[in-house]
């Protein structure tokens, strides 16, 4: 009888560990970011390079970063979800145009609407790197104090604006700062 | 003629990949030598199965980069490590250090190859019994041959 049981046990075991992986998602790598201060930069405004945003200016507010470009596909099939979001006025989206050409990228607003307060130009993908950026959208939520408290990695949809960040911003914003 | 069409393909493709990453020149030898063992042992976050060495990806290249870059300023490996580690987690490193979340994975083997250790002594030990109670019903089935010659013997 043994030798039947210990072998079901095993591959039942097995079984459990294959559906998990299964599951799991390989791209979604957890960000050592999380809960610490958000990586500062200070870089020239899209529309107005002569100007430049620092993250310190953005202290006090919850604020959303999501780093874009217009070469990249997933970016696409984000942007409504962040111009939908954006018609409801509840936090500043702060534009990290990755890696891009400014005439493209303002090219690219013009056709698919623009959600974002202003985007910033990291040309040379310095700032993706402070921030760990490795696939392009990604979003971050940072709250009052400058803190990164979320990521999320690849394209934002309506489903996850609704059922995380929703919640989550109504929560930080509540917090003191 | 098919098999030599596909061989002068896959010629053709591998020398495509082995150009795709760029040199890096050192004045000092130690730091071209640093800097090899280094982008070999960092991971590209892109094509994970990929050091940043092997991979032609934009985020390798731009890390290959900044190795370079903090090389040359006179950072030392550790330094890049975790500079490396500050923004990607322990995932960028090929070898992940020893700590409560990664316990499993440099424990487990240990632990099957305790469990194969227990399994195969166990197994060769019934074996040694049921040798022996061969062994034993052997003799007295030789006992009995002999004896029973012995008898034909004396007739």
């Amino acid at each position: 009888m043994l030798k039947f049981i210990i072998p079901l046990l095993l591959f039942i075991v097995l079984v459990i560990f294959l559906a998990m992986g299964l599951g799991l998602n390989p791209r979604d790598i957890p960000s050592p970011l999380i809960n610490k201060p958000a990586p500062s930069f200070s870089l020239p405004i899209l529309e107005t390079p002569d100007k430049s945003l620092t993250n310190a200016d953005m202290l006090g507010k919850v604020w959303l970063l999501n780093v874009w470009a217009s070469w990249c596909g997933s970016c696409r099939a984000e942007h409504p979800v962040f111009n939908k979001l954006s018609t409801k006025n509840i936090l500043p989206i702060i534009g990290l145009n990755y890696k891009d050409k400014p005439w493209a990228a303002k090219q690219w607003l013009t056709q698919l609407g623009n959600p974002y307060q202003l985007s910033i130009m990291d040309k040379k993908g310095r700032t993706g790197i402070d921030y760990g950026v490795y696939g392009v959208p990604e979003t971050f939520v940072i709250d009052k104090k400058g803190w990164i408290r979320y990521k999320h990695t690849g394209a934002m949809t309506w489903n996850n604006v609704q059922q995380i960040l929703l919640p989550m911003i109504k929560q930080l914003n509540a917090e003191s700062q | 003629m098919r098999l030599s069409q596909t061989l002068i393909l896959l010629i053709l493709v591998s020398f495509n990949c082995i150009a795709v990453v760029e040199y890096k020149k050192f004045e000092d030898p130690k730091k071209q030598q640093t800097y090899n063992i280094l982008i070999d042992e960092l991971r590209c976050l892109v094509c994970q199965n990929q050091t940043i060495a092997d991979s032609n990806a934009d985020l390798a290249k731009d890390l290959r980069k900044q190795v370079y870059e903090m090389l040359e300023k006179g950072q030392t490996r550790e330094q890049i490590v975790d500079f490396m580690i500050q923004r990607y987690g322990d995932f960028v490193i090929y070898n992940p250090p020893f700590k409560a979340k990664t316990g499993v994975l440099w424990i487990a083997p240990f632990i099957f190859l305790l469990i194969g250790f227990i399994l195969v002594w166990g197994m060769s030990r019934r074996k040694m019994q049921e040798d022996s109670k061969t062994n034993a019903v052997q003799k007295a089935k030789k006992a009995k041959i002999k004896s029973l010659l012995d008898d034909v013997d004396q007739l």
